[in-house]
């Protein structure tokens, strides 16, 4: 089983979204990057799929060539390689980004790719579902359970998603795409052996030039908080009287 | 021309007003579904009713491909679609096969040429301002947009069926469970919700106590959820569930932006965080500081004794 996993990327900003001078990016100087949390799921599904069926995963990163630490990160999780389209630091549209990862995969064939449902930073919810049409395979998105059926001629994948008022399976054949939630599955941390494992792997780079989409961003604000200081009810279990008051003022208790 | 792709929620109303307020003619067009005598109060003249029996049986790509077959027929300026997720699924789809870019979760727009629009990014973290250069342009339209009913009524909606050949048919339904009856953190009128702060999976026992005495149900944030103390069910937030309760009661959670954008639309917010500096603390409508082992059993305490008296 050959499984691709698209990661990004994302800042993880603390109580506060700082923005750059010119108001087109998070300024990321004082900040962390993580992989998306729906990539981080898909990943450990590409990990416990090559474990059971074998094969090996791949995870693959669109953007710039920092993005070298969350392809580590992955590899530490278990996924075997790891391949850094790098189209430098700019943020892409979701039609340059498809086009960036339907190019890195070239012809390279695989059985299941998987990306997150949309990322966690711009949220435009269609990249994987342009790469799975340029590659010509199935998706669905919102996934929160894989199973694979190889017992069938080609195998298949049935993928589960929550909807509005239940759950719905879908089964695909392979090859095929899923774009993955968190809650999939408990993403694992690295053991010690596979942090060292990640730091001699192999990443290959594929330098690529964006063409951009016809979605151009121009620059971020900040959404209004106008929100008052909160009253302090009290402090420890003194406050408890206060509170029950005030729960009985809003009507929570009858 | 605009055309609207709504659904049976209540936001779909929101986005058909919002779509009028940019002041040209407005269709609208469901999978199914939608009422012509509505419409017509509300201005509408056309439903374009997309009916295929096969359509609920697949993926959302061949709904989008259905949209798509509709738009080259109607040939609207501008397409504007609730932001459900089948929904945006099957814009994806569409706007993938015709080549053509989608801008998802947009809360302000001005048509022209390019079309300028203000999207919500990272679950409310951020907004983008956006050109959208294209010959139709797709949006999906983020909940609780509103505006005002351009239109005024008209004396009937005439709805028309359109049922296109379908090619996507690739991934199919194969199965179909319902939800039970019980409430969920997206429809609880109380949540009491736990973080780092509640300290083991056990110590989530007080906010049950407390949850099932308000009527409401347990949440928790990320870090309780990867630690194993919760369900990712349980999960308020970016990544998890977002929540707009009565009362959002957060224990012990600090308040990190990808928190506050799955709680921030909740009625009423209360926090009780041992650090008064917390930002859920600031930013919430009424705060105790203290530990929540001390907090919760004493509310817990007081309210049974209330109800005693
Ligand atoms: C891309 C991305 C997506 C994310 N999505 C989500 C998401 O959907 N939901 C989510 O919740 N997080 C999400 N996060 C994680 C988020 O950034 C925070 O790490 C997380 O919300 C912190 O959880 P917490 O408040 O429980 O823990 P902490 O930030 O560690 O806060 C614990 C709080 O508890 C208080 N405390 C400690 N002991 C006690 C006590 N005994 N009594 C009372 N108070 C006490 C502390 O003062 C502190 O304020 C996401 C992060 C990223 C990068």
């Amino acid at each position: 089983m050959e499984v691709l996993v698209c990661v990004k990327r994302v800042p993880a900003p603390g109580a506060k979204v700082p923005l750059t001078d010119d108001q087109t990016e998070i300024d990321t100087r004082y900040l962390g990057h993580t992989i998306g949390p729906h990539e981080e799921c898909a990943v450990e599904e590409a990990v416990r799929i090559v474990k059971a069926h074998g094969g090996s995963a791949t995870v693959l990163a669109v953007g710039p060539a920092a993005a070298d630490e969350q392809l580590r990160y992955a590899i530490a999780m278990g996924a075997d390689r790891g391949v850094l389209v790098d189209v430098g630091d700019a943020e892409l549209d979701p039609e340059a980004t498809a086009a960036a990862i339907s190019h890195a995969v070239g012809d390279t064939r695989y059985d299941l790719v998987l990306f997150g449902t949309e990322s966690a930073d711009a949220s435009h919810y269609q990249v994987g579902i342009r790469v799975a049409s340029a590659l010509g395979v199935p998706i669905v998105g919102g996934i929160k359970g894989l199973e694979l059926d190889t017992a069938v001629d080609d195998g298949a994948v049935s993928l589960r998603r929550e909807v509005a008022d239940g759950v719905e399976v879908y089964r695909l054949p392979l090859p095929a795409a899923a774009a993955v939630k968190e809650g999939l599955n408990l993403p694992r941390y690295p053991s010690m052996p596979g942090r060292l494992k990640a730091k001699k792997a192999r990443i290959d780079v594929v330098p690529y030039t964006p063409e951009p989409g016809g979605l151009r961003k121009v620059r971020l604000r900040q959404p209004n908080d106008d929100r008052e200081e909160a009253i302090v009810l009290g402090h420890g279990a003194d406050a408890a009287p206060a509170v029950v008051d005030v729960l009985t003022q809003i009507g929570v208790i009858a | 021309m605009i055309l609207t792709v709504l659904d049976d929620s209540p936001a779909a109303l929101d986005v058909l007003a919002f779509a009028q307020s940019l002041g040209q003619p407005v269709e609208a067009v469901t999978f199914g579904g939608g009422d012509p005598d509505d419409l017509a109060k509300r201005g509408v003249s056309t439903l374009h009713r997309i009916t295929s029996d096969e359509l609920a049986d697949y993926a959302p790509a061949a709904s989008g491909e259905a949209l798509l077959r509709l738009i080259e027929q109607v040939r609207p300026d501008g397409v504007l679609a609730v932001s459900s997720d089948r929904v945006t699924e099957a814009m994806a789809h569409a706007a993938t096969l015709a080549r053509l870019p989608l801008a998802t979760n947009c809360v302000e727009v001005t048509t022209g040429d390019p079309w300028l629009l203000t999207r919500v990014r990272g679950g409310g973290m951020l907004l983008e301002e956006a050109e959208l250069t294209a010959d139709v342009a797709l949006l999906t339209i983020a909940q609780g947009v509103s505006g005002e009913i351009g239109a005024g009524p008209v004396a009937s909606c005439e709805v028309r069926e359109f049922t296109p050949e379908l090619t996507a048919t690739q991934a199919r339904v194969v199965e179909r469970t319902s939800r039970g009856s019980g409430m969920t953190l997206a429809t609880a009128p109380v949540i009491v919700s736990g973080g780092r702060g509640v300290g083991s999976a056990d110590g989530y026992a007080v906010l049950e106590e407390l949850a099932k005495r308000l009527g409401g149900v347990v949440g928790c944030s990320r870090v309780a959820t990867n630690n194993g103390w919760r369900p990712h069910s349980d999960q308020v937030g970016l990544t998890g569930t977002k929540v707009t309760p009565e009362l959002y009661l957060a224990c012990g959670i600090s308040g990190a932006t990808q928190h506050w954008v799955g709680c921030m639309d909740s009625k009423v917010i209360m926090a009780v965080n041992t650090d008064p500096e917390a930002p859920l603390v600031r930013r919430a409508n009424y705060a105790v500081i203290g530990d929540v082992h001390e907090v919760l059993p004493a509310i817990v305490k007081e309210i049974d004794s209330r109800s005693k008296t």
